[in-house]
C-alpha cells in the first residue's frame, strides 16, 4: 500500500512547487471546460452528475412500479398510460408496465451505477490514486461520456415510439429473443438496442482508457503491488468490461438484424435458437454484475482502513480475490438459465462454479472485518456506509448462495426472491459503497465538508427503508411470486404494501441526501487537504480539497 | 426415496390399468356390442359406462385454501411432490440454517468490532495487516461449506434429472398470452386455458371466476387435469415468445421455448387438489394474466375428463386404426395394459374425436 501520509514533509515541499506554477489551477471557460473537457476531474464531475440525474429518473420510476404494487389489481397504470400517450386499452396499460420494468432496469445498471463508479470516481480518483497527471486519453476520455448523452436519449425517447402491444420497449433489460424480436415490432426496441450499443461502445472505450492509464501511468515507485485497492478494482473491472462488452454488442447486434433484416440467428424457424441469445447475454450479463460491484468493493476497502486508522488486511489476497472473482465471472453466466432446458451436468457443472465465487467474497468480507479488527474506529458518514455495505452484501451473497443451487432454482427463478437478492447486493450493496465513496470522497471533489447530521440521518433513514423495501421481496418469493407482474393475486398483498412503504421511507432518506449535498455545496464548511486524519493514506489526501485543476505536475514517488 | 417413489408409482400403475384395460374388455365385447353411439352423449359401452359421464357432470374440485396456491406466511408454498419434499428439506434444514449463521456471524462480527474497537475503547489502533493462518481459515472454512451444500444440491439435480416412467405425457404450449394443453396419450386431446377474469371485467358470455375456480389472476377456465399419483411428462414449448410454466407447489419450472422441446416431470399427489403457478419469463402485455391451473384428481375421473373433453383413454382403439381390422389390438383382456408413454403425438389421429374410441364399431 502507498503510505504517502505517513511522510507528510516530503509533500509539503510539493505543495509549495504547486503554487510556484500559476497556471496549474488556469481553468478554460465554461464551455471548452464542460464541453471539450480533457480533464479527467471535470469529466468526473460530468459522470457523477449524469449518474445523479439518471439515479433520479430510474428511481422514479421504481417508485412509480412500487405504488402501482402496493395494492391488488391495476391503480395507475392507466391513468400514466393516458398522461404519457393519450386513451388506452388494458393491454397498453400492461405494456407500460413492462417499458418500466425496462426502463428501471436498464437506467439503473447502463446509466447510474456504471457511470457513477467507473466514470465518475474511477474517473475522479484513479489517476490521483496512481500519481498520474492525468488519463492516458483524455479526448477518448471525454467521448465517453459524450456517447452516454445521445444513448440515454434513445433510451428515453423510445418510450414514445411503437414497441408492439404499446408504445415503448416492453421487453426486459435481457431483451429476451423473440420477445425483442418478432414480440415487439415498432421503431422502440431498435432504439433500445441502439443505446445498448452506444453505452457500450462508451464503456468500452473507457476500459481501455483505464487499462492504458493504469498499466503505464503509475507513479515512479507504485508497483502493481503497492497500488491502492480501488485502482486495482477498477483496473479488473475495466478488463471485464473490455472482453465482455463486445459480446453484448454482438448478442444485440443479431437481434438488430433479426429484427430488420430478416436473419434468423434467434429464431427456430430459421434455424436459429432463442437460448443463443440468453447464453450471449449472460455471457456478457453476468461479469457485468461484478462490473458493478467491484469498484464499490476498492473503495469500501479505503474506507474502512482509513476509518480504522489502521492498513488494509490482507491486501493481496484482497486484490487478488478481485481477479478471482472477475475470472471466475466469466464461467458461470447460465445460472441466469437454469430453467431453460440445460443438461443435467450443465445444471451442475454451473452450480458448482457458482458457489465457488462465494470464497473470494468471503475473504473480502473476511478480511474488511479483520482490517477493523484491532483499529480505532470512528463513524464518520462513509464508514457507516461501508458497515451497511458489508452487512447488506453479505445478505445479499447468501441468498445468492442459495439461488445458485440448480436444484432450488426451478422454484426460485423469475420469483422475487432472485429481485430481493439482486436488489441486496446492488440496491444495499452497490449504492452502499456508492454513498460511502460519495461522502468519502465529497470534501475533495468540492472542496467543502458535507453536513455530518444529514450524513447520518440519510444513511439511517435509507438502511432502514432499503430492508423494509426490499427484504418483505424474500418471503414473497418464497410463496412463488412472479417478477415483473403489475399485478398479484390477493395473498401476496400483505408484504407488497410494507414493501411500499419501505420505498416511501427510502425517498425520504434521499430526500435528506440532496438536501445535504445543496447545503453543503453552498454553504459547507471549506475542506482540508485530508479531513480523516492519519488513516487516509492514498494520494488524493495530500493534494489541497479540491484539487488544483492541473495535479502532479512533478510525479509524487512511492517509497 | 427413488423406490418409494416407484413402489407408490406401481400401486398407481395399477389403478390405471384398470382404467386402461376397460377398452379392452369393450374390445372383447365387441361382437355383441348392442349399443348405437348417438351423437351427443358420448361413451354408452357397457364396459366404459363406468366411467362415463355427460360433460356437464364433470365436477371441478374447488382448490384447497393454502394448498397450490400463494399465502401471506412467511416460507414456501407447502410442496406435494417428492421432488417438492427432498428440495424443501433441503431449503429449510441445509441452505436457510447456513444463511441465516452466516449472515448473524458477519453481523456479530461487525457489532463486536464496533463495540470493542471504536475509537474510544481503543485509542491507539495496531498495525497488523497480515495473518496467512487466518486468511487459510476463512478461505478453506467457507470451501467447507459450500462442500457440504453442494452434495445435497447435487443428489437434488440427479434425482430431478432421473424421473420415474412416465404414466401420462401433457404439452403445455404457451401462447401470448394462455396455456395450450395437449395430451398426445389421449388423441391428442387439446385443452385451452385461458384466465377467469373478474365478474366486473367479463363482456359478454365470458363466464365470470368464481371462488370455486380458484384465486383472483390464478383461476382459468380450463384446468389442466391428470390422475393423482401419475407421474406426469410435461413437454414444454411455445407457439410465440418465451414463457415458463410453473407449478411451485410441484416444485416444478420450465421454460417454454419456440422452437425446443423442453421436458420436465412431477409426481401428482395422490390426494387430488387444485395446483396454481403463473407465467414465469416476461412474454409481453399480459404476462401476468396468463396462469397454470393443475387439478389432480382420481384415475377414474381423470379418465371420465378425458371421455367428456373428448379424448380416447389410453389403449383404446382410435376408429382410423382399428377401421380394419377391429382385433389387431391383442392384448389380453386381464393384464395390465402397458402405459408407456408414446413420444408425443404418435398416437393415431384424429386430434379430438367428439367420440370415445369404444363406441365406434
Amino acid at each position: 500500500m502507498t503510505d504517502i501520509a505517513a511522510h507528510p514533509s516530503h509533500f509539503h515541499a510539493d505543495e509549495h512547487g504547486h503554487e510556484d506554477h500559476h497556471d496549474a489551477d488556469h481553468k478554460p471557460a465554461f464551455f471548452q471546460r464542460w464541453f471539450m473537457s480533457t480533464n479527467h476531474k471535470d469529466i468526473g464531475t460530468l459522470y457523477l452528475i449524469f449518474a445523479i440525474i439518471a439515479g433520479i429518473i430510474g428511481g422514479t420510476i421504481s417508485g412509480m412500479m412500487r405504488v402501482e404494487l402496493a395494492h391488488p389489481g391495476i391503480q395507475y397504470l392507466g391513468h400514466w398510460y393516458e398522461m404519457l400517450h393519450g386513451p388506452g386499452t388494458a393491454d397498453q396499460a400492461h405494456h407500460l408496465w413492462n417499458v418500466l420494468v425496462t426502463a428501471h432496469g436498464l437506467i439503473m445498471v447502463f446509466f447510474m451505477v456504471m457511470p457513477a463508479m467507473i466514470g465518475g470516481f474511477g474517473n475522479w480518483f484513479v489517476p490521483i490514486m496512481i500519481g498520474a497527471p492525468d488519463m492516458a486519453f483524455p479526448r477518448m476520455n471525454n467521448i465517453s461520456f459524450w456517447l452516454l448523452i445521445p444513448s440515454f436519449t434513445l433510451l428515453l425517447g423510445s418510450t414514445f415510439f411503437s414497441g408492439g402491444t404499446g408504445p415503448g420497449a416492453g421487453i426486459g433489460w435481457t431483451a429476451y429473443a423473440p420477445l425483442s424480436t418478432s414480440g415487439s415490432p415498432g421503431p422502440a426496441v431498435d432504439m433500445a438496442i441502439l443505446s445498448l450499443h452506444l453505452a457500450g461502445a462508451s464503456s468500452i472505450l473507457g476500459a481501455i482508457n483505464f487499462i492504458t492509464t493504469i498499466l503505464n501511468m503509475r507513479a515512479p515507485g507504485m508497483t502493481l503491488h503497492k497500488m491502492p485497492l480501488f485502482a486495482w478494482s477498477v483496473l479488473v473491472t475495466a478488463f471485464l468490461l473490455l472482453l465482455a462488452l463486445p459480446v453484448l454488442a454482438a448478442a444485440i447486434t443479431m437481434l438488430l438484424t433479426d429484427r430488420n433484416f430478416g436473419t434468423t440467428f434467434y429464431d427456430a424457424s430459421g434455424g436459429g435458437d432463442p437460448i443463443l441469445y440468453q447464453h450471449l447475454f449472460w455471457f456478457f450479463g453476468h461479469p457485468e454484475v461484478y462490473i458493478m460491484i467491484l469498484p464499490g468493493f476498492g473503495m469500501v476497502s479505503h474506507i474502512v482502513s482509513t476509518f480504522s486508522r489502521k492498513p488494509i488486511f490482507g491486501y493481496l489476497g484482497m486484490a487478488y480475490a478481485m481477479v478471482a472473482i472477475g475470472v471466475v465471472g466469466f464461467v458461470v453466466w447460465a445460472h441466469h438459465m437454469f430453467t431453460t432446458g440445460m443438461a443435467v451436468d450443465t445444471k451442475m457443472y454451473f452450480t458448482a462454479a457458482t458457489m465457488v465465487i462465494a470464497v473470494p467474497t468471503g475473504i473480502k468480507i473476511f478480511s474488511w472485518i479483520a482490517t477493523m479488527w484491532g483499529g480505532s474506529l470512528s463513524f464518520k458518514t462513509p464508514m457507516v456506509w461501508a458497515l451497511g455495505f458489508i452487512f447488506m452484501f453479505t445478505v445479499g451473497g447468501v441468498t445468492g448462495v442459495l439461488l445458485a443451487n440448480g436444484g432450488i432454482d426451478n422454484y426460485f427463478q423469475d420469483t422475487y426472491y432472485v429481485v430481493a437478492h439482486f436488489h441486496y447486493v446492488l440496491s444495499l450493496g452497490a449504492v452502499f459503497s456508492l454513498f460511502a465513496g460519495f461522502y468519502y470522497w465529497f470534501p475533495k471533489m468540492s472542496g467543502r465538508m458535507y453536513n455530518e447530521l444529514l450524513g447520518q440521518a440519510h444513511f439511517w433513514v435509507f438502511f432502514i427503508g432499503v430492508n423494509v423495501l426490499f427484504f418483505p421481496m424474500h418471503f414473497l418469493g418464497l410463496q412463488g411470486m412472479p417478477r415483473r407482474y403489475p399485478d398479484y393475486p390477493n395473498a401476496y398483498e400483505h408484504w407488497n404494501t410494507i414493501a411500499t412503504d419501505g420505498y416511501m421511507i427510502m425517498a425520504l432518506g434521499m430526500a435528506i441526501f440532496f438536501v445535504n449535498v445543496i447545503y453543503s455545496l453552498v454553504a459547507g464548511p471549506k475542506a482540508p487537504a485530508n479531513p480523516w486524519g492519519e488513516g487516509a493514506t492514498t494520494l488524493e489526501w495530500t493534494l489541497p480539497s479540491p484539487p488544483p485543476y492541473h495535479q502532479f505536475e512533478q510525479l509524487p514517488r512511492i517509497d | 426415496m427413488l423406490k418409494t417413489i416407484r413402489g407408490t408409482v406401481l400401486a398407481m400403475l395399477m389403478g390405471l390399468a384398470a382404467l386402461g384395460a376397460q377398452p379392452a374388455f369393450a374390445q372383447a365385447d365387441a361382437s355383441v356390442q348392442t349399443v348405437t353411439p348417438h351423437p351427443g352423449a358420448p361413451t354408452v359401452s357397457p364396459a366404459a359406462s363406468a366411467v362415463a359421464a355427460k360433460p356437464a357432470d364433470i365436477q371441478h374440485l374447488a382448490p384447497t385454501p393454502g394448498i397450490g396456491m400463494p399465502t401471506d406466511h412467511v416460507g414456501l408454498q407447502p410442496q406435494v411432490t417428492p421432488i417438492g419434499n427432498e428440495a424443501e428439506r433441503f431449503h429449510d434444514y441445509i441452505l436457510v440454517p447456513v444463511m441465516t449463521v452466516i449472515s448473524i456471524f458477519v453481523l456479530i462480527l461487525l457489532v463486536w468490532v464496533i463495540l470493542r474497537y471504536n475509537a474510544r475503547a481503543n485509542p491507539t489502533p495496531s498495525k497488523t495487516h497480515h495473518n496467512t493462518f487466518i486468511e487459510i481459515v476463512w478461505t478453506l472454512v467457507p470451501v467447507l461449506i459450500l462442500v457440504a451444500i453442494a452434495v445435497p444440491s447435487i443428489r437434488l439435480l440427479a434425482h430431478q434429472y432421473s424421473p420415474p416412467k412416465a404414466d401420462l405425457t401433457v404439452k403445455a404450449i404457451g401462447n401470448q398470452w394462455y396455456w395450450t394443453y395437449q395430451y398426445p396419450d389421449n388423441g391428442d386431446l387439446e385443452i385451452v386455458s385461458n384466465m377467469l377474469k373478474e365478474k366486473d371485467e367479463v363482456s359478454g358470455k365470458e363466464r365470470p371466476r368464481t371462488d370455486a375456480d380458484g384465486p383472483r389472476l390464478l383461476a382459468v377456465d380450463e384446468r389442466m387435469v391428470v390422475p393423482a399419483g401419475a407421474v406426469v411428462k410435461v413437454i414444454t414449448t411455445s407457439n410465440d415468445v418465451i414463457h415458463s410454466w410453473a407449478v411451485p407447489a410441484f416444485w416444478v419450472k420450465m421454460d417454454a421455448v419456440p422452437g425446443r422441446l423442453n421436458e420436465t416431470w412431477f409426481k401428482a399427489p395422490d390426494k387430488p387438489g387444485v395446483y396454481f403457478g403463473q407465467c414465469s419469463e416476461l412474454c409481453g402485455a399480459r404476462h401476468a394474466f396468463m396462469p397454470i391451473a393443475v387439478e389432480v384428481v382420481p384415475p377414474a375421473q381423470f379418465a371420465q375428463w378425458i371421455l367428456a373433453k373428448g379424448g380416447t383413454l389410453k389403449g383404446a382403439k382410435t376408429p382410423d386404426s382399428t377401421a380394419g381390422s377391429p382385433a389387431t389390438e391383442g392384448k389380453p383382456a386381464s393384464g395390465p395394459v402397458p402405459i408407456d408413454t408414446p413420444v408425443a403425438g404418435t398416437a393415431a389421429k384424429p386430434a379430438t374425436s367428439s367420440q370415445p374410441a369404444t363406441a365406434q364399431n
